[in-house]
């Protein structure tokens, strides 16, 4: 009777002490990604080490960054966030965050600080946008060309302006099919300082004056869509140049070794990083910051850099990188971040780009449909 | 003969009357029936019907500014849009407890954003403003806390909002902050606040108890804290300056409180009065612009028809509709082209299905079957794979320009351009689309008896005059089905134009995707796919008086 009680109360216990640790933290998670080659970098950098210290989580992933800011939408409308720790781009984070549909952080309570003591919030700096936002890489949107397309006895393409020179550099461009980056690009190469870009950008007439500079090549360009298309394009020699993301062009470089090289000048910095969608249930939300903590401190964030070429957003990290995981090429001079690559750079305005990108866009589409 | 004289109704049976019995019979039937659609038809209105209505409702739905900006709407009406001045101080002051309240609720960022859709720069006012909006009347709460540390206490603000124990409560202001606070999120505040106001302070400081009210609601329900242990926050005490500066009568007064409070309106009357106005302009210079608040006015109704004007092209202001800038108008030439491709489609699946189904329905069963299969073969394909197959035949270093420029009949310089653009959309969409095509138009001919062709061959008719008044005829309602099943799925088609469409093969189906995914403008995307339904349902009502839908089989 005696030992009978004795294991009901110590199996109450058991069960109680087992409630209150599921309750503290969820053990399933679920991240939400871009999928190919980056989610692959983060799941090595990130979700596999963080896995290694808590065997019991599930980890699922869900490739559905790009259509993030809609799908969390409703989502929450539906009153059912199945997501937990979200990556986006910083101007995702930006609305996501003014549809108050992810939660405020505190860098100082939710960010590691770097291993010397530097708070989390000078160690990413500047690169801290909104209020949501916890920045993870910086990438860039630039131009690669085929090396072999370079007519003979022209140097190759070294300035941001051969995009919209068709007389020296003769043949197909292919630029992403919106305003954003494309516009900035042509006021610059139609004699606007790169302060101003954006003072001029704001005004109706300064909007034209960059459409008009974008209609002495139109003919000539191939508008994309998805991140895969330059790089297919210019494999395939559909193109001379296009813009994309840099870590694309790295793969079809030193990956696929194609006829391709790289024009860093006017490179636009942006931002990933991660969100956490608001009013999570309190154990998921602690497995999320518990994680995000993790995933996001000097060492992990120097670790992506082993496999993909974008520049880790805390200034600490920046002497960890080393070499590619598989290639065992240095990384540095691939990031958009050397100091090499870096003489020309663009910071995306995100505050401009919510306040004009309706407007811009529309006019931008309408003029691209004429 | 005696049956038809007799009077009175027809009998069943059992004696009841037969018409009744029938109805009664036909009624279990009709019944059965429906149970067993039922279960089909609920799915269909669950998931298929009202997530549908629910987003064409979006088109016009525009709550989101009066629940918003609740006092600033009101105060708005008498403002004279088309003045040419901004608007005066009380619609100022209106915006300041809109506003404050909404920065805290976070909801002003989406309003911001909403607004954004209609004036460029709207969405960073309002974030900007939220942030600075607690400063407002900084200089009057600091001198109301250096006159007396009580007024940063939380214990006193609430001895002195609920009037101390046992003293007569009126709950009304908690009752309307209830309701203040959920029409502001659409989410609902029932239960126990741990606050009462009391019914003197009610009614001699109404606004600061509004306010405080408020803010215990959200304190409790929002924040989970316990409202006597939380500082009021700024508007509280903006409030009161407000309501003592106004000449409140505190001569009867006597609760709690009373004596910090005769000499907080004693020190106040020196304080200069908070220019709200003024206020806002120092945090933003675009509070001042007339376009800003004439756009707020214009869309403060909660139902609109702003974004059904957006999606033709026109635009709402205060002098009424106008058309939009030339250089913004982009959808009605999109509906104008995603019916014209449609059409040309449909029409080059009908001239190239139409051979094929002929010679499938006229073959023996068993090489038919096997035609079939091919027919259906990239039927069953990956939607992608098709269309990117189409990018590697099509592009200017593709299969077809590779071939020709072997054959010499293209130079190398002067690759022909096939993709990108509206033929690239056409070849593609018309190859996707044709076994739509093909099917209905197969199943039709199948049923023309062959006999009827070499009878009227037999009367003399010629191969055409046989093929034209007799066989064709009667393949019509297998063209009108396959036409409708294809221009139908082609005007909503989104994923193939996206991809080989460029920049002048695209449909406005993909703009409608921009707007959901994107831009996040989902009242613009419901009022486009509104149109698009409404086109579709007109196009089908004029066919069905045109051909009659009776005529169309699939089988």
């Amino acid at each position: 009777m005696k030992l009978t009680k004795t294991l009901m109360a110590s199996t109450a216990l058991t069960v109680a002490a087992g409630a209150v640790l599921a309750q503290d933290m969820a053990d399933s998670m679920t991240l939400v990604s871009w999928g190919g080659a980056y989610q692959r970098s983060q799941v090595n950098a990130y979700a596999d080490p963080y896995k290694e210290m808590h065997p019991d989580l599930e980890v699922v992933w869900d490739e559905s960054s790009a259509e993030a800011v809609a799908k969390l939408r409703a989502m929450d409308e539906a009153g059912n966030v199945t997501w937990d720790v979200v990556d986006v781009v910083a101007a995702d984070a930006l609305r996501l965050c003014d549809e108050g549909l992810a939660m405020e952080i505190d860098p100082e309570e939710h960010l590691a600080a770097a291993p010397d003591g530097t708070s989390a919030e000078d160690d990413f700096g500047d690169l801290l946008v909104g209020d949501c936002f916890i920045p993870q890489i910086v990438y860039s949107t630039t131009f690669g060309y085929r090396t072999d397309m370079v007519p003979d006895g022209v140097e190759p393409p070294s300035d941001i302006c051969s995009v919209f020179d068709l007389e020296t550099y003769p043949g197909k461009r292919s630029l992403e099919k919106r305003p954003i980056n494309n516009m900035e690009w042509a006021l610059l190469c139609d004699g606007v300082a790169k302060d101003e870009v954006y003072d001029v950008l704001a005004t109706a007439e300064g909007q034209q004056q960059a459409l008009d500079k974008l209609d002495t090549i139109k003919d000539e360009v191939i508008w994309w869509s998805a991140g895969a298309d330059t790089p297919q394009l210019l494999a395939d020699g559909e193109v001379f140049m296009g813009s994309t993301y840099n870590g694309r062009l790295f793969s079809v470089i030193e990956e696929q070794d194609q006829p391709v090289a790289m024009m860093w000048d006017a490179q636009v910095f942006d931002l990933d990083g991660w969100i956490i969608p608001a009013n999570l249930p309190e154990d998921r939300l602690a497995r999320a910051l518990d994680f995000v903590y993790f995933a996001t401190d000097t060492q992990r964030l120097a670790d992506q850099a082993k496999w993909i070429s974008y520049g880790p957003a805390r200034q600490s990290s920046a002497p960890l990188v080393g070499e590619h995981a598989e290639l065992g090429i240095k990384m540095a001079p691939h990031m958009p971040t050397d100091p090499e690559n870096a003489q020309n750079t663009f910071l995306y305005n995100y505050e401009f780009w919510a306040d004009y990108r309706d407007d811009i866009d529309a006019k931008f589409q309408a003029w691209l449909a004429q | 003969m005696s049956d038809t004289t007799q009077s009175g109704p027809v009998l069943a049976a059992d004696g009841t009357p037969l018409k009744k019995s029938l109805q009664k019979a036909l009624r279990a039937q009709k019944l059965r029936a429906l149970a067993l659609v039922a279960p089909l038809l609920i799915f269909v209105l669950v998931t298929f019907i009202a997530p549908i209505a629910d987003m064409l409702f979006r088109s016009v739905e525009n709550q989101i500014v009066s629940r918003t900006l609740q006092n600033t709407v009101v105060a708005l009406e008498d403002w004279d849009a088309e003045g040419g001045e901004a608007p005066g101080e009380a619609v100022y002051e209106a915006l300041y407890w809109d506003m404050f309240l909404a920065a805290e609720a976070k909801e002003h960022t989406r309003l911001g954003t909403r607004l954004n859709y209609e004036q460029t720069g709207v969405s960073s006012l309002f974030r900007g403003t939220g942030r600075g909006v607690d400063d407002i009347g900084e200089d009057q709460i600091d001198a109301l806390e250096d006159l007396n540390e009580a007024w940063e206490e939380e214990s006193f603000w609430y001895e002195l909002m609920t009037g101390g124990d046992g003293a007569a409560k009126d709950g009304s202001q908690l009752s309307a902050a209830r309701e203040r606070l959920s029409t502001l999120t659409t989410d609902s505040y029932r239960g126990n606040v741990g606050f009462e106001p009391g019914a003197e302070i009610s009614a001699l400081l109404p606004r600061t108890v509004s306010e405080y009210a408020t803010f215990a609601v959200y304190t409790v329900f929002v924040e989970e804290d316990v409202v006597a242990e939380e500082e009021p926050w700024e508007a509280v005490k903006v409030a009161l300056i407000e309501e003592l500066k106004a000449g409140a009568d505190l001569s009867g007064y006597s609760g709690p409180g009373a004596e910090e409070l005769r000499a907080a309106q004693e020190m106040l009357a020196d304080q200069p009065d908070i220019d709200y106005k003024a206020a806002f302009l120092k945090e933003d210079k675009d509070w001042g612009s007339i376009p800003v608040w004439q756009t707020i006015k214009t869309y403060s109704p909660p139902f609109t028809s702003g974004y059904f004007l957006n999606a033709v092209d026109l635009q709402k202001t205060v002098d009424g509709v106008e058309a939009r800038p030339e250089t913004q108008q982009i959808y009605i030439m999109l509906f104008q082209r995603t019916l014209f491709m449609s059409l040309v489609i449909m029409g080059s699946c009908i001239l190239l299905g139409y051979p094929i189904a002929w010679i499938l329905a006229n073959l023996p069963v068993r090489t038919a079957n096997l035609l079939l299969i091919l027919v259906l073969l990239p039927f069953w394909t990956s939607l992608l794979v098709r269309t990117s197959a189409w990018k590697v035949m099509l592009q200017q270093q593709g299969v077809i320009n590779d071939v020709l420029v072997w054959l010499g009949m293209v130079a190398d310089e002067s690759r022909l351009v096939m993709i990108n653009n509206q033929f690239g959309t056409i070849v593609a969409m018309t190859h996707i689309l044709l076994p739509f095509m093909i099917l209905p138009m197969y199943s039709v001919m199948q049923t023309i008896p062959p006999t009827y062709l070499r009878a009227a061959k037999s009367l003399g008719a010629t191969n055409w005059t046989a093929f034209w008044r007799v066989y064709f005829p009667q393949s019509v309602p297998g063209i009108g089905a396959g036409s409708i099943l294809v221009f139908i799925l082609a005007i909503g088609y989104y994923i193939t134009p996206e991809i080989v469409g460029g920049t002048t093969g695209t449909f406005i189906s993909n703009r409608i995707a921009y707007h959901i995914s994107s831009s996040l403008n989902w009242g613009l995307a419901a009022a486009l796919g509104s149109i698009l339904l409404a086109a579709v349902l007109i196009l089908y009502w004029a066919y069905d008086k045109i051909v009659g839908i009776d005529n169309v089989k699939l089988g």
